[in-house]
């Protein structure tokens, strides 16, 4: 569903700011994937999401999302494939348009933008009965502005959106970073929930490691630009932290140098 | 002193009323070319002083050489039209700030509109000799005429805002990251609100040279501000009159609204005999004034000074209680 074939990335080239982002990432994520993403700070998690996400042109190497080749497409064209949440609670959504205006905006995703009116009946009708099964009292609210939202009510209205119009992958970027134990976990299984009625292909970056054992059919684990660690299947089921640490230090050579990723 | 308020006639006032709102009507309109780009996508665009004057000049030019009335003020339009383009480009293709972009198409246009005017600095437009929409010649009518545009002009805005790309430019002004994840391509939203936003203010320059029968290469000297001021107005008075009611529809008829009391106020200044070579300063006081007003309400509910008389009142208030 997602091919990432040697990708390279460097930023600031030329200057004392210089930074090899991704150094050759290669990886390949079967239909129904749900990958977890960790490894230090700039490692490159993010960076290779953004690669895929197409925030700016890759250097090197080429991305293939369900056999079709987007290297070449900037990050509008590349939307109507992707679904993504990030780490900012205020990325995601437009704070000054209604709730139900956000979601309407999202199931456009990809198709062209119109004299139509902005939101249909059957769409608000839709809306509300998606927004009460999130459990958060919202469909009573689908003309608030979201901006009067909470961060983690804010996150879970982007997970919506991000799953109106089916994407063939689902970015998440740290997207429970920003928010407060508790309301993480409740956007961690919301997550779950969309991923697994939508049967969506997706990849998650957590600083966790605990979520990252727990979550997805796969993960790996990244080091100065690269994929370091692929696990799946059972070998991922049965992992634990101390592994992970293990692992990453026999790969790596170096000691995990993030405190957050081990006390998370 | 006295001297002064007895030279004050109030019916002086009252027969100015009627001219101050029309002109008023005039500039509402035209701020509501500003109110798209400054308060919907978050661009201040200063093309509008020239595409404002551009306005003027096509409207005479187009109607003293024979063209009918209308046409030459929808050519008016589109001239406004191709003006926010230019910025537009300027801003996304070349990359140019928001402000500059603006900036070089004002300053480009003050030669365009030279050219267009024959190179003259000022082309008179008799009521006498064409059939115009409007004249200062008749106030009823021009006041009439204002308020019909206006009212088409909202609901149409209205309407467009609504819709699936209405919706996208307004998304792009708020959040053009989720605007882009959500495949909205954000540099042509930027443009096609930058061209609809100058097309409204050149329609209003048209109006306006009309009005006052005659177009001005500095006609739309300082639009910026006074667009800024009926924009900033309205939103300040709309809010304390609805409070929560305030929707979109509300917002646009008061940006409306704040061009008519903006004129108002003028009036109230020059009746009261300031001289006019001070109305610049006087507007661009009045401005800062309303746009200060929400500032220092929010600064009035939380400030330092306040948090600190208060830890200072409650830290007296324990050493008594010992």
């Amino acid at each position: 569903m997602l091919e990432i074939r040697n990708v390279h990335k460097t930023f600031n080239l030329g200057t004392i700011n210089e930074k090899h982002a991704l150094n050759g990432v290669d990886l390949k994520l079967d239909e129904g994937d749900f990958v977890t993403v960790i490894g230090g700070n700039g490692a490159g998690k993010s960076t290779m999401l953004n690669a895929v996400a197409g925030t700016w042109p890759v250097d090197e190497g080429s991305i293939l999302i369900d056999g079709v080749d987007v290297t070449g497409l900037p990050e509008f064209k590349r939307a109507s494939y992707l679904g993504r949440v990030f780490q900012d609670p205020m990325t995601g959504t437009t704070a000054t348009m209604q709730i139900d205006e956000n979601l309407a905006l999202a199931a456009r995703r990809g198709q062209k933008r119109g004299l139509r009116w902005g939101i249909t009946k059957a769409e608000k009708e839709q809306f509300h009965e998606l927004l009460k099964e999130l459990d958060l009292g919202l469909e009573d609210r689908m003309t608030s502005k979201v901006g009067l939202l909470s961060g983690g009510q804010r996150q879970a209205v982007t997970l919506l959106m991000a799953s109106l119009q089916k994407p063939k992958v689902l970015l998440l970027d740290e997207h429970t970073a920003a928010l407060d134990p508790k309301t993480a976990a409740k956007v961690l299984a919301l997550t779950d929930k969309i991923i697994t009625e939508n049967h969506l292909t997706a990849m998650m970056v957590t600083h966790n490691m605990r979520d990252a054992i727990a979550h997805g059919n796969r993960l790996i684990m990244m080091n100065n630009g690269k994929v370091i660690l692929n696990i799946a299947g059972e070998e991922k089921k049965k992992l634990t932290v101390e592994d992970l640490l293990q692992k990453f230090e026999e790969v790596s050579g170096e000691e995990f140098a993030s405190d957050k990723a081990l006390l998370g | 002193m006295i001297q002064y308020f007895t030279s004050l006639n109030p019916a002086a006032f009252g027969n100015a009323l009627p001219g101050n709102v029309a002109q008023g009507l005039i500039w509402g309109i035209m701020a509501l070319g500003v109110y798209i780009t400054f308060r919907l996508l978050d661009f201040a665009d200063l093309t509008v002083d020239g595409s404002f004057a551009t306005g003027g000049a096509v409207t005479v030019m187009m109607t003293i050489t024979g063209h009918n009335i209308w046409i030459s003020l929808l050519c008016a339009s589109l001239a406004g039209l191709l003006a926010g383009l230019c910025t537009g480009l300027l801003h996304t293709k070349l990359g140019i700030p928001p402000i500059l972009a603006g900036i070089l198409t004002q300053i480009a246009l003050y030669s365009v509109n030279l050219n267009i005017m024959d190179r003259h600095a000022n082309q008179a437009l008799s009521i006498d000799k064409y059939t115009l929409i409007l004249s200062s010649r008749n106030l009823t009518k021009a006041i009439i005429v204002g308020l019909l545009f206006s009212v088409v002009l909202i609901a149409l805005l209205y309407w467009y805002f609504g819709t699936e790309q209405g919706s996208a430019i307004r998304a792009t002004g708020c959040n053009p990251a989720m605007s882009k994840a959500q495949g909205i391509n954000i540099d042509n939203m930027k443009l096609i609100g930058l061209a609809l936003s100058n097309a409204i203010v050149a329609m209003s320059g048209g109006l306006l040279s009309q009005y006052s029968g005659f177009a001005d290469v500095n006609m739309g000297r300082g639009g910026i501000v006074i667009g800024l001021a009926a924009v900033i107005i309205g939103e300040v008075l709309g809010d304390a009159i609805l409070g929560k009611r305030m929707d979109f529809k509300g917002r646009l008829t008061f940006v409306v609204i704040g061009g008519i009391i903006y004129y108002i106020v003028i009036g109230i200044v020059l009746w009261l005999k300031m001289p006019s070579e001070d109305l610049k300063l006087f507007t661009a006081i009045i401005v800062a004034i309303f746009l200060a007003v929400p500032y220092l309400k929010g600064q009035s509910k939380s400030s330092f000074k306040k948090a600190g008389k208060k830890a200072a009142a409650m830290a007296a208030g324990s050493k008594e209680g010992k």
